[in-house]
């Protein structure tokens, strides 16, 4: 069977938005990419870097399961465009491991059973890591209330929560 | 045992936490093309034009499918049939022809060489339609709402017992709309290998979707393999195949390419979901507490081309002693996508009628709602009048209300508080069945001492995989870490999908009976050693155990499997059965749970937080408190969610779903869940199966909102009973 591909019909070809050149740093590698304007750094990650760990849940900035640390900082990485990131410091889950051995965040998750079905995990973890670097979080309640940006639909969050304190606990002795 | 019965982290926890655990939506391919999907924006009706010429203009489109172009699929409805979907009806079929059946329905699919192009893209597709008269309401529709012939069958005289009565108490119970909402997208990847497909799809049934697309497109099962190694949640919403599996091998065969079509959240919402229903009990007591008459009906929306229900009423008799009772189940048939299985399906909807109503009858009879089930309590299934293979309900209420510290509570409503906030304590039975399935698996063993287990079913979230490795581990008297499991692929070992809560149950006895074939073999290469001390044992007498064939009535007799594999030149050893369940109709297998919830109320302004929930369950052996626990509390933040938050709002002057986004249609966050205590109280069970694994998948859910329901009416006096309960119902 052949492909069923049409002509394109007549008429002016609408075109894409033209590309542009964005530097970025992930996970401490630098990577240069070319995009149109309109590919959010989600997309950029996942479909143009191959890392897929980042995950959507919503493209809407509703459900966190995009998180990723952008200099540090905690963001829904589909609230913002590729473009306006050229030079900045990414990190991704694919990044948090050191020299094989977990983050304790993620080593913490394991231990507390913080997610069943993982899908939110890798935004979830960015967050917590996100959040004990702010050093906001002192009580439960604050964690989570400043966790509560990040869904997880299979309702691990007594788990997650548990985790974040032991990471929290191991980060300051 | 070493393994099964104690607390296991996921064997497959170091991948998601990761990212390295690949979901459908991400596996990799090279020239991979994208799909955007356009939807109807009315309910019912034609489709009179599609005009995709702007968008086949823009540049790296690469094509647009519409019913008018698309590659051939079959011509019988008949084809499109699962092994899950409704009996009655006829299945929907995407993108066939131009007959619109409900909004938010895929008529287009455009392909681009990248994502974003296709989305923008779509959005040029203008199509004008012939719209139909609809109907989307079931408050409306139940006028027209048919009976269906599956509930349990009645007994004695429902209706004049309940006339009878001394006390009585009727009251109808909403439950809207809900969506399962996973968290990730449904999405296929379809790789095009020279005419050959090979899919990953999100789905709890690779097997499901293989046959399916193998019937819906002419394929030889060869030419097609469907994947789902992850899945990130599915809730019943994937137990059938879903669109994107269809559309995503008309796009591949369109192009002959490989092709990753990801749906949108608001996509998502035309799937299916939880059927809005009306539950209408009318129960008859006797001043003492014993229970006359349980009248239970239920009204449930279902699409127009399709019959979906379960079984929302039985639970009612099947619970609670009570010598008459009658049953109806009705479908209002309405202008939207087909309702499916969604937590506990029939469950969680006709048991939160049940126990509210059991709650609303001990406050008419002024006695304790426990000391109210404990009068009704059955020790025998009531339909027909046989013993549980086991049932320790009473062990829950006991433990649970002991946990919760129940005996302290005050039952007068608004007689407890804290601060300004008004405190309320509530409970309520939970109830599901235990099932189990034939499943077929594989388990290879090679001379290096590691053992690998495939099998088709899928790993939802659930832990499947950890329960197989802790299983087979010790069937095979390996440690956890020399097994592999292998799973969501069809071409293994065939399972059913995961639903149901029957995997645990299922795969184990598969494990089980698999590993008895090794064992037997190895017993063979053992005693064909020279010299072997396991010469003269019977096989009855052998066991494997730290990696060795033992006399088990003197374990220190015996030989390294190794050594037993590597003497008789054998470097692998592979077996796969299929298990299969003795028939057994003298024994109902049901899983039970007493749920206990803490809400605060806050007076003023009606904010309920849920404070505390205590959920004892009975559910025979649980392979892995870790796992199971969380599946547990899982079910409780569905609870939650159920009660406070949960609602799919539909537009009836349009037909539409208002708010198809996870901002609008609410669901528990973090800081919406509180202290979660989970406990299995100990139900030793010899008859359910040979290892008395009853699953814990559903019953975690089951009761908790009647429980949050009745915790609320405890706490404020006023009876919300339509949900979700929120502040205006609490406060209008
Ligand atoms: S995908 Fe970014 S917040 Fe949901
Ligand atoms: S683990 Fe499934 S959504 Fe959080």
């Amino acid at each position: 069977m052949a492909p069923t591909i049409r002509k394109r019909p007549n008429g002016q070809t609408i075109p894409a938005p033209a590309k542009i050149p964005v530097s970025l740093t992930v996970n401490g590698v630098p990577r240069e990419i070319v995009v149109a304007p309109w590919v959010t750094l989600l997309d950029a990650l996942r479909e143009r870097l191959g890392l897929t760990g980042t995950k959507k849940g919503c493209d809407h900035g509703q459900c966190g399961a995009c998180t990723v640390l952008l200099d540090g900082r905690r963001i829904n990485s589909c609230m913002t465009f590729a473009v306006m990131q050229d030079g900045a410091k990414v990190t991704t889950v694919e990044g948090l491991a050191r020299d094989g051995a977990l983050h304790p965040v993620q080593q913490a998750f394991i231990d507390h059973d913080a997610f069943q079905c993982g899908a939110c995990t890798p935004g979830q973890i960015c967050s917590a890591v996100g959040l004990i670097a702010e050093g906001r979080a002192n009580s439960v309640e604050e964690i989570r209330e400043l966790m509560s940006g990040n869904i997880c639909r299979c309702g691990a969050y007594p788990n997650i929560v548990a985790a974040i304190r032991q990471a929290m606990e191991r980060e300051r002795p | 045992m070493v393994y099964i019965g104690t607390p296991t982290s996921r064997v497959d926890g170091p991948a998601k936490v990761t990212g390295a655990a690949k979901y459908a939506g991400d596996a990799a391919a090279s020239g991979l093309a994208y799909g955007a999907v356009v939807t109807s924006a009315i309910p019912k009706g034609r489709i009179a034009t599609i005009d995709t010429g702007a968008a086949l203009r823009v540049a790296g489109v690469l094509d647009v499918l519409t019913h008018e172009n698309r590659p051939r699929m079959a011509r019988r409805a008949a084809a499109y049939k699962d092994d899950v979907g409704p009996e009655q009806g006829s299945p929907f079929r995407p993108l066939y022809d131009d007959t619109i059946m409900f909004s938010g329905q895929p008529i287009a699919l455009v392909l681009a060489e990248e994502w974003e192009i296709a989305r923008f893209a779509a959005s040029l597709v203008r199509v004008e339609y012939e719209a139909e008269p609809f109907a989307t309401d079931l408050r409306v529709e139940r006028e027209r709402a048919v009976a269906v012939d599956e509930p349990p069958k009645p007994r004695g005289n429902a209706d004049k017992a309940y006339a009878a009565a001394a006390i009585r108490h009727e009251a109808e119970y909403f439950i809207p709309i809900e969506h399962h909402n996973p968290m990730e997208l449904y999405a296929s990847t379809a790789l095009w290998e020279d005419g050959k497909l090979t899919i990953y799809d999100k789905t709890q049934g690779v097997l499901n979707v293989h046959n399916y697309l193998c019937s819906v497109f002419d394929m030889k099962p060869d030419k097609l393999r469907v994947l789902s190694p992850f899945m990130g949640g599915g809730f019943g919403s994937g137990l059938r195949p879903q669109y994107e599996a269809p559309l995503a091998v008309l796009a591949a065969r369109a192009l002959e390419r490989s092709v990753r079509l990801v749906l949108t959240r608001q996509q998502m919402y035309a799937l299916c979901y939880r059927p809005a229903t009306i539950e209408r009990l009318a129960l008859g007591a006797a001043p003492g507490g014993t229970l006359d008459s349980v009248s239970h009906e239920a009204i449930a929306v279902t699409s127009q081309y399709e019959d979906y229900f379960r079984n929302d009423t039985g639970w009612s008799g099947l619970l609670y002693k009570s010598p008459n009772a009658k049953y109806v189940h009705r479908l209002a048939r309405v202008d939207l996508p087909t309702p499916s299985d969604m937590r506990a399906p029939g469950a969680t909807t006709g048991v939160y009628g049940l126990e509210c109503a059991m709650d609303e009858l001990a406050v008419a009879l002024k006695i304790d709602p426990i000391a109210l089930r404990l009068r009704c309590y059955s020790d025998r299934d009531q339909h027909d009048d046989i013993p549980y293979t086991s049932k320790q309900l009473r062990k829950c209420y006991r433990q649970g209300a002991a946990a919760f510290g129940w005996d302290r509570r005050n039952p007068k409503p608004r007689s407890m508080r804290d601060g300004s906030e008004l405190v309320g304590w509530g409970m309520a039975t939970g109830v599901w069945e235990a099932l189990q399935m034939d499943t077929a698996l594989r388990i290879v063993l090679t001379a290096n001492g590691h053992a690998e287990v495939s099998c088709a079913f899928s790993d939802i979230g659930t832990g499947t995989y950890t329960i197989v490795a802790q299983v087979a581990a010790d069937l095979l008297g390996l440690p956890l870490e020399a097994v592999t499991v292998r799973l969501g692929d069809s071409t293994l070992p065939q399972a059913p999908v995961e639903g149901g809560s029957w995997t645990a149950a299922s795969v184990s006895h598969a494990i089980a009976k698999t590993a008895d074939e090794i064992r037997k073999e190895l017993w063979r290469l053992a005693k064909a050693m020279p010299n072997s001390p396991l010469g003269a044992c019977r096989l009855e007498d052998i066991a494997l155990a730290d990696g060795r064939i033992i006399d088990k009535t003197d374990s220190g007799r015996g030989v390294a499997m190794t050594d037993a594999m590597r003497h008789g030149r054998r470097d692998r050893l592979e077996h796969e059965t299929t298990n299969s369940f003795a028939e057994d109709d003298k024994h109902a297998r049901n899983t039970h749970s007493a749920i206990f919830a803490e809400v605060k109320v806050d007076e003023e302004l009606g904010v309920i937080r849920v404070t505390r929930v205590v959920n004892a369950v009975a559910a025979g052996r649980i392979l892995n408190t870790k796992t199971a626990r969380s599946q547990i509390m899982g079910g409780v933040v569905g609870g939650i969610g159920m009660a406070l938050h949960e609602e799919t709002l539909i537009d009836h002057t349009l037909g539409r779903m208002m708010n198809a986004n996870i901002a609008e249609y609410h669901v528990p966050v973090n800081a919406d869940v509180h202290d979660i205590e989970v406990i299995f109280v100990d139900e030793p069970d010899e008859l359910v199966n040979p290892l008395g694994i009853k699953g814990v998948g559903e019953i975690g859910i089951v009761g908790t909102a009647a429980a949050i329901a009745n915790a609320v009416y405890h706490a404020t006096g006023k009876r919300v009973r339509d949900l979700p309960i929120t502040l205006d119902k609490l406060l209008g």
